[in-house]
């Protein structure tokens, strides 16, 4: 059977790419973050991930308001992304995975989660920017992909204990798959920020440290939130909070930290980054 | 319910807002192309007419008053389209949406990790 051997919690704000494509990642503003990463890339290089699932949220490249669907899976042979409006730089095209994006589809139907399925997914940098992250100089291109995308954008929005659920059953099904890949699971975005309104600026550094300890010791302990609470406590886009549940609920049971980095500010937001392994 | 406006003097974005703001946001998620971003530089009330915005979201636009736009059903994600053809990066929306200098806003950012 597939086997997941851990998992990578990381930000995916938009000047990361930026930041890298201008070479800047040891100026001082950006250098404690990106110092951060050499250990997580190492563990992926030693553990040679064959597929990796990543939860993300699309900020409306590919997602207008005319289709807005709550969850949404790729089952793509490959995907592409674009300027977004900011004339950012479009990488190379993200390689993806056909079988089991197809089993997993099969079981969360079957799990009574009726997600939408893309066989087409121009992918943002919710998705390209951890990538790139992780596996820099287009190293991304030889893992197989599997995006899953998470409504963070229109209220209402899935509850943080059903993208829980949501990466519980994508956990699942990929340990039920009959195959020997190895398999990674990203949950993208965060930590707490807030874009819009008077209230633009505001991070809250306490909650997102109580949310990573919480994500790797007792993830049910964040059930309970709404996102309503989420916005009060962790800014209007803390919500997305719900890509880490999600990736957190495919590990079952007990993890071991390896790694794990927390930095103010990148861009508006508290930057975290998380390396888990099923113990 | 009137949910639009909470106490965190956040406008959230639920059903009534993406109704209210439906034109204004298709119009911001053209700006995902290249040719849309200059069609709107070369006659942006025209452009904004083409997408049946409001005179109120019209008059937001042609006034940048990105606080007003999100009152009139705005998203955050798609005005940051618009921010983006305007050559702002989100700091420079920061600082206009708390009435703060694109620095001061950037300092009280930094502040928020002591």
């Amino acid at each position: 059977m597939a086997k997941i051997i851990g998992a990578v919690g990381t930000s995916h704000i938009p000047a990361i790419g930026k930041a890298m494509d201008q070479g800047l990642e040891q100026t001082p503003y950006w250098k404690d973050f990106f110092d951060a990463y050499p250990p997580v890339r190492n563990w992926l290089n030693e553990q040679q991930p064959d597929i990796a699932v990543v939860f993300y949220n699309d900020h409306g490249l590919s997602f207008f308001l005319d289709k807005k669907p709550t969850f949404a899976i790729g089952a793509a042979p490959e995907y592409t992304n674009a300027d977004e409006g900011w004339g950012i730089q479009p990488i190379a095209p993200i390689t993806g995975e056909t079988e089991l994006a197809w089993h997993i589809i099969n079981n969360l139907i079957e799990d009574e989660f009726d997600v939408t399925v893309c066989q087409e997914l121009r992918v943002d940098h919710g998705l390209t920017v951890p990538m790139t992250l992780l596996w820099p100089n287009e190293e991304y291109r030889k893992i197989k992909v599997i995006p899953v995308a998470i409504n963070c954008e229109r209220h209402p929005m899935p509850k943080p204990s059903r993208s829980y659920k949501l990466g519980q059953s994508i956990g699942r099904a990929i340990q039920s798959w009959d195959s020997d890949e190895k398999v990674v699971v990203l949950g993208t975005g965060g930590l707490s920020h807030q874009l819009d309104g008077a209230r633009a600026g505001f991070i809250n550094r306490e909650f997102d440290l109580y949310c990573m300890d919480k994500l790797v010791t007792s993830p049910e302990a964040l059930l309970g939130y709404t996102n309503a609470d989420l916005t009060e406590t962790a800014g209007a886009q803390g919500v997305e909070l719900a890509m880490w549940l999600a990736m957190r609920g495919a590990l079952e049971g007990d993890v071991k930290l390896l790694h794990q980095n927390y930095h103010i500010p990148v861009s508006n937001t508290g930057a975290g980054l998380m390396l888990l392994e099923p113990s | 319910m009137n949910a639009a406006r909470n106490p965190l003097d956040t406008v959230t974005f639920d059903g009534p807002k993406a109704t209210q703001g439906y034109n204004l946001n298709k119009m911001c998620y053209s700006f995902n192309e290249a040719s849309s971003r200059e069609a709107f530089k070369a006659d942006e009330a025209a452009y904004c007419d083409r997408f049946g915005l409001t005179n109120e979201q019209k008059a937001a636009i042609l006034k940048r008053d990105i606080l007003r736009l999100l009152e009139l059903g705005g998203s955050i994600y798609y005005l940051a389209k618009f921010a983006g053809l305007l050559g702002l990066s989100v700091q420079d929306v920061g600082g206009l949406q708390t009435g703060m200098s694109t620095e001061a806003f950037k300092e009280k950012l930094v502040r928020a990790g002591d």
